[in-house]
């Protein structure tokens, strides 16, 4: 492997990295979406890139339903279904931005640290990869953690998938099916997630989680 | 060639099958006639492929793997000499058990709360015998405890069984985890769950320590080892008689046949002190066990207390076996190990023949109380008379089979002095003497079990109206009155047949008994010591029957009226009688202090006062109050404070998780 294939590998996964900070200070739905949008492309292109250095072909496969379905087909829905809810014009974090993206900077801290660490010995692309995957997921996690909105926990869900696809085509040898098996079952968690948002807010005039727990009547 | 473990699994399978035949049947009139009967058939037909395995190559090993199980481990199963030896134990018990309950059961409230459950019962200990692998040793071993929890729960209206029920179960799952954790530290890094592998791989001093401490744990729990008793004499009266007897009688047999099978076999050579640990454990427990049994008033348990001595006796051979093993001392090891078994055979057949005793009265009178009965010889002779073996037995007296391997485990114990270690020199007179006060009080036990149940007047009006039970039940008491008197009488016989269990763990055995003249058993050497039960059954025999006609034929036939003041006894009022209370006060006055912390006041009314006067006896159990109470405590108030996170939000549960994965990321970033 020469420098430049290296590098712009290494490019790629840390712009995905940087897309999900982008996420992470993001307060309106829309804005959202289009960065989780940006983030799958960025995916679609990493994951191409992959397939070329590894000589993979099978990887071509996964950066399409990356790019289709990630970057075209759920942001489109997710679209709708905000302006079918009705709800665009909301602003929702449940923490505020400062902390959040401190707590970013952390944890890609940690991932790095700890990557780097415990794979001395692995082949070095793979290292980086995987230190950066691992950052991707906590980030997605984060999202989960400060946001309060169905939709945009969604959002936070799905950017997590990336970072765990990205660490699979990473690692050289994984096999196709256990690719497309995930990427299928990220889209029916998402028809999954969206007929219950619809169901939510039928019952509770919200998608806000914390109605949830009004009508469980319970503390917040 | 089909081959002897492969039959007996095909038996087992029957077992199985009869459980879910009963399951859908059991609402049926015929149906307890039929689960019996055919749990009969089969145990008995399961005893006797065992037996002509023995019989016919005695030694030989006969395993098999099925496709079972965990995928690429499979169910190992295996026949060797000790497993053989347990499944006749079980067999026994399992095939006299269902010719009992083919009696007994027609009397069930409850029938299709039993039925089911008996046979799945009895397939779990075997399944536990036969076991080759961890995996499927932890399978049945739980498949035997859910079973025979199951049967506890059998009667569940009744508060005290449903709580009884609850402790068992708590106490086999920690047991279980025990017991899990010990496989685990077998199998060692590599994860060879076969014995086969664990016995050739020998674990370093620590981890054979954690070994045979876990295995104290849960072999332990489930056999009623002190302290961790205190389910066993709630559970096993719980459950219907015939299955209290299996309980008692053969799933505590069972359980020290997984102490066995680890300890002696798969732990490979054991260290000098594991032998002083298991001692004192077991000396404890004999003392303890019977020192509550004397308290109890409530025949079955007394019966379940008495099993808990029985254990500790059997315990403190295997610790005495474990001590001269580790210092290479063979023939006294084979003593002490075959004094073991044969305890275990003896107290099968005598605990199980006292609980189809009580089981009989509980029928014929609904009474467990021993407060209440009294004076059943007259009404039920032939169950008095069954039940007077069954306490001769255990007490230990010749000569009968409880003498013949108490007496084996002493002059096990006389081997001490040649011991290397002077901890053991010490420590192993000291539990030969607990043991020995621990025989005594067994038979002043068991005087207060048959004098206050059967003899002196009845205490009330309901056993007056008492009769003989069924003659399944009658026939059973008596096959078992026989086989102890037949242990107790051919001792030598039993001695052999067990060499081959004892030679493959222990390296070596007793002398063949049957080459000795006139049916001696001769421990060691015959100048050191000998006895012919034989001898002493004729002995007593003759001079019984000689004193009894010297006293029918000689004695005064005057005829003679009683005095007017007759001590209190020319009134014919049963309470003037002595109780179960007093006749154990004198020993609950020398140990209740120490063992179960006991304080007597006596209230008296003021002078002039009408009221009795009252004397109160306020009584612990020591290991319930030490052991388990702050540990369930400890849990409660726990699980009260993690209960609190059962109502969180979703948000708050995703961050928990959330925190919950950095906090281990950063242990394993900053670990050095």
């Amino acid at each position: 492997m020469n420098g430049l294939t290296f590098d712009i590998a290494h490019l790629l996964a840390g712009s995905l990295v940087l897309v999900s900070f982008m996420m992470l200070y993001q307060d309106r739905l829309f804005a959202l979406i289009n960065v989780f949008a940006l983030h799958a492309m960025v995916l679609a292109l990493s994951v191409a890139w992959q397939a070329y250095i590894q000589d993979a072909h099978h990887l071509y496969i996964t950066a399409a339903i990356a790019l289709v379905f990630k970057a075209i087909v759920i942001p489109v829905g997710l679209h709708r279904i905000i302006q079918r809810l009705g709800i665009h014009r909301d602003i929702e974090t449940a923490v505020g931005i400062g902390p959040t993206m401190l707590a970013g900077i952390g944890l890609v801290t940690l991932s790095m640290v700890l990557m780097l660490r415990v794979t001395p010995e692995a082949d070095p692309l793979a290292r980086e990869d995987l230190a950066f995957a691992l950052s991707i997921i906590l980030l997605g996690l984060l999202v989960m953690v400060t946001r309060r909105n169905a939709v945009s926990q969604v959002v936070g869900f799905m950017s997590l998938e990336n970072g765990l696809v990205l660490a699979a085509t990473g690692a050289k040898g994984m096999p196709l099916v256990v690719e497309i098996s995930v990427a299928f079952s990220i889209l029916i968690a998402f028809i999954v997630i969206g007929v219950f948002l619809f169901r939510i807010r039928e019952r509770f005039d919200s998608v806000d989680v914390g109605a949830l727990d009004d009508y469980r009547g319970e503390r917040q | 060639m089909i081959s002897t473990v492969a039959v007996l699994l095909w038996g087992l399978a029957a077992l199985l099958a009869t459980a879910v035949l009963a399951g859908a049947v059991s609402r049926r009139a015929f149906a307890t006639r039929l689960v019996y009967g055919t749990a009969l058939v089969i145990s008995a037909a399961l005893l006797v492929t065992v037996a002509s395995h023995l019989a016919s190559n005695s030694g030989e090993v006969s395993a098999i793997t099925l496709p079972l199980g965990l995928p690429w481990t499979g169910a190992r199963f295996r026949l060797d000499g000790l497993s053989a030896f347990f499944l006749i134990v079980v067999n026994l018990g399992g095939t006299i058990t269902s010719l009992y309950g083919l009696g007994y059961g027609q009397h069930e409230s409850a029938p299709h709360r039993v039925l089911p459950f008996y046979p799945a019962f009895l397939a779990g200990m075997n399944l536990v015998v036969l076991a080759n692998d961890a995996f499927a040793f932890l399978l049945s071993w739980e498949f035997m405890s859910l079973a025979s929890w199951a049967l506890v729960m059998s009667h569940h209206r009744d508060e005290a069984n449903r709580r009884a029920a609850y402790i068992y179960l708590v106490m086999a799952s920690f047991g279980t985890l025990a017991l899990l954790l010990a496989f685990g530290l077998l199998a060692g890094p590599a994860g060879t769950y076969a014995f086969d592998a664990m016995r050739t791989a020998q674990p370093g001093p620590l981890a054979a320590g954690a070994v045979l401490a876990l295995m104290l744990l849960g072999a332990g729990s489930k056999a009623g080892l002190v302290p961790l008793h205190a389910w066993l004499p709630l559970a096993h009266p719980a459950a219907p008689s015939h299955v209290s007897a299996l309980m008692s009688g053969i799933m505590t047999k069972v359980a020290i046949y997984g102490f066995i099978r680890v300890v002696f076999d798969l732990l490979g050579a054991p260290a000098w002190w594991s032998g002083v640990v298991v001692l004192l454990l077991g000396g404890i427990t004999a003392v303890l066990g019977i020192l509550h049994a004397l308290m109890e008033k409530d025949l079955k348990r007394l019966l379940a207390y008495s099993t808990i001595e029985n254990i500790g006796v059997i315990f403190a051979s295997l610790g005495l076996a474990l001590a001269f093993k580790a210092n290479a001392m063979p023939s006294a090891a084979a003593l002490a190990f075959t004094a073991a078994l044969f305890h275990v055979l003896n107290h099968s057949f005598f605990k199980s023949l006292l609980f189809f005793g009580a089981g009989t009265v509980l029928t014929a009178t609904g009474e467990r109380d021993m407060e209440k009965l009294g004076g059943l010889i007259h009404r039920m002779p032939v169950t008095s008379f069954v039940f007077l073996v069954g306490c001769v037995s255990i007490s230990a007296l010749p000569p009968f089979n409880g003498f013949a391997s108490e007496w084996l485990a002493f002059q096990a114990i006389l081997q001490s002095p040649e011991l290397p270690q002077w901890g053991l020199k010490v420590i192993v007179p000291a539990v030969g003497g607990m043991l020995a006060l621990s025989a005594a009080l067994a038979a002043a036990c068991f005087v207060k079990a048959f004098g206050i149940t059967f003899l002196g007047r009845a205490r009330s009006a309901v056993v007056e109206r008492t009769h003989e039970v069924d003659r399944w039940s009658l026939a059973a008491m008596a096959v078992l009155a026989v086989f102890c008197l037949l242990a107790g009488i051919l001792p030598g016989l039993v001695i052999d047949g067990l060499s081959s269990a004892t030679l493959p763990l222990i390296g070596d055995r007793m002398p063949v008994q049957a080459a000795q003249p006139w049916l001696s058993i001769v421990p060691i050497a015959e100048s050191r010591s000998s006895y012919n039960g034989l001898l002493v059954f004729v002995f007593i025999t003759i001079s019984a029957s000689l004193a009894a006609f010297f006293i029918h034929r000689f004695a005064s036939h005057a005829l003679r009226r009683g005095i007017a003041w007759g001590c209190g006894f020319d009134q014919a009022a049963p309470a003037a009688q002595y109780t179960a209370a007093s006749f154990a006060q004198p020993i609950r006055r020398v140990f209740g202090g120490f063992a179960f912390r006991a304080r007597e006041a006596v209230d008296m009314p003021a002078p002039g006062a009408l009221e009795p006067a009252h004397i109160k006896v306020d009584m612990h159990d020591v290991a319930w109050e030490t052991f388990y109470q702050p540990i369930a405590g400890a849990i409660d108030f726990a699980t009260e404070r993690l209960n609190y996170l059962q109502f969180l939000t979703i948000r708050r549960y995703l961050t928990l998780v959330f925190l919950y994965l950095v906090i281990l990321l950063l242990v394993l970033a900053l670990w050095p």
